[in-house]
């Protein structure tokens, strides 16, 4: 297991006050909070820090932690003392959002896994099943062609000793044909059983794996394609991929790189179907043979040509 | 091993697209009291329509919207004035990068 510096995570020194802990938790919170970063990581690092803000920012379970010692740094291989925690007792409570079966292995076994409080203003037990939410990642073929996926959830649950354990539960999906990024899918009476009452409704929230190709944007795909100078100079029908197959493209003579060229109806199906833009790169050859260099000294000679021109140079 | 046949399948909706939700449902999906519902509508976080709570019909993307404006305001111990604010922030960011991307300035 490895260890997890929480001051490095919360980026305050190991002599912070309380304050400054708190107020350094707030401000990183609004910066990785993933409803509003873009950053790629930015789910992890919420999680990390809502964890580390949990121990740092509860005078009892801090000292506890420091404890440990300054020694260890953040990664570094980890075994709790056989001592540690003998005359500690954690009161609990107050625990930022997130649920107990996403802590660390690291946070688990030194606080244990108890039971978190709080959440959304939690309604009290309703005689219906609650509804599940959770997210999705499909590739960008599946939305094109409609596919069926085995997903795997891991639902909390309560184990005989009342510990927070992750079951796994297995579905086959239809995702339905035309489903953007961050839409929902919604599986009627998939969430958890009710008292008597019908069952919650499971809610899937779809991600698009990186495609090598493609990238999607609501309805329309974006494909970046390499072309040589005299196909852009010259213009030229060539070869395109599509998410639903290999088709031709006219390139206008005179197209300059960053061109966006538009293939009608070849994005993400739908009423009515999404675009394809396909945006051209202007790729030059290589001058690593002698031929080559040769030719490119001629059209420095023959073409006459000045791209910085407008810069009076 | 799970094989195809083992695994019950399931036939599903695109929640933005079909769906229209009424204020029971959002309760449900958001776990809470339709108090908290009612005040992101007084706020003009979510618009249904309909003249009164009872008759509210909300579109399927209005889900999201309130679970984003719940989660804003738990986590970042905002009020839900702010929270309302952070939505209509992050709507104007989402729809400026969709015009820069379109202008091909990514």
């Amino acid at each position: 297991m490895e260890f997890k510096d929480y001051y490095k995570i919360m980026e305050v020194k190991r002599d912070a006050t309380q304050d400054e802990i708190k107020r350094s938790y707030r401000k990183l919170a609004r910066k990785y909070h993933p409803d509003v970063s873009k950053e790629a990581d930015a789910e992890a690092r919420f999680k990390e820090l809502g964890e580390a803000y949990e121990v740092l920012g509860d005078a009892e379970k801090r000292v506890a932690y420091d404890q440990l010692g300054a020694d260890f740094k953040g990664g570094q291989e980890f075994r709790p003392p056989p001592d540690w925690n003998t005359g500690f007792e954690f009161s609990g409570g107050g625990f930022p959002g997130g649920d107990a079966a996403d802590n660390s292995d690291f946070f688990s076994s030194l606080f244990g896994q108890g039971f978190r409080t709080g959440g959304a203003g939690r309604s009290a037990p309703h005689a219906e099943g609650e509804d599940h939410h959770a997210k999705v990642r499909i590739n960008l073929e599946d939305t094109f062609q409609g596919a069926t996926r085995t997903i795997t959830l891991r639902v909390p649950g309560v184990d005989a000793n009342g510990h927070v354990v992750a079951r796994e539960r297995v579905l086959n999906v239809t995702i339905p044909k035309g489903i953007r990024e961050g839409q929902h899918i919604r599986l009627s009476g998939q969430g958890s059983a009710g008292a008597g009452g019908r069952a919650g409704d499971l809610y899937l929230q779809v991600e698009f794996q990186p495609h090598p190709l493609f990238r999607g944007e609501g309805r329309d795909i974006y494909l970046d394609l390499p072309v040589t100078p005299w196909e852009a100079a010259l213009g030229a029908t060539i070869k395109v991929p599509t998410l639903g197959g290999i088709v031709e493209l006219k390139i206008p003579e005179g197209s300059s790189s960053g061109r966006k060229l538009r293939l009608k109806g070849r994005g993400i199906p739908g009423t009515p179907p999404g675009d394809c833009y396909v945006i051209l790169a202007i790729a030059l050859p290589p001058a690593d043979t002698e031929a080559a260099q040769a030719f490119y000294r001629k059209m420095a000679q023959e073409l006459n040509f000045n791209p910085r021109a407008k810069m009076g140079l | 091993m799970n094989t195809e046949n083992s695994v019950p399948q399931f036939s599903i909706c695109i929640l933005e697209e079909q769906t229209q939700l009424t204020l029971a449902d959002l309760c449900r999906a958001c776990a809470v009291h339709e108090e908290r519902i009612i005040e992101l509508v007084d706020m003009g976080v979510l618009e249904p329509q309909g003249r009164e709570p009872a008759r509210w019909v909300f579109g399927g993307a209005s889900l999201n919207r309130a679970r984003v404006a719940m989660r804003l305001q738990r986590d970042l111990e905002i009020d839900l004035a702010g929270a309302a604010l952070a939505l209509e922030l992050l709507d104007e960011i989402a729809s400026l990068r969709a015009r820069l991307r379109a202008m091909g300035g990514e």
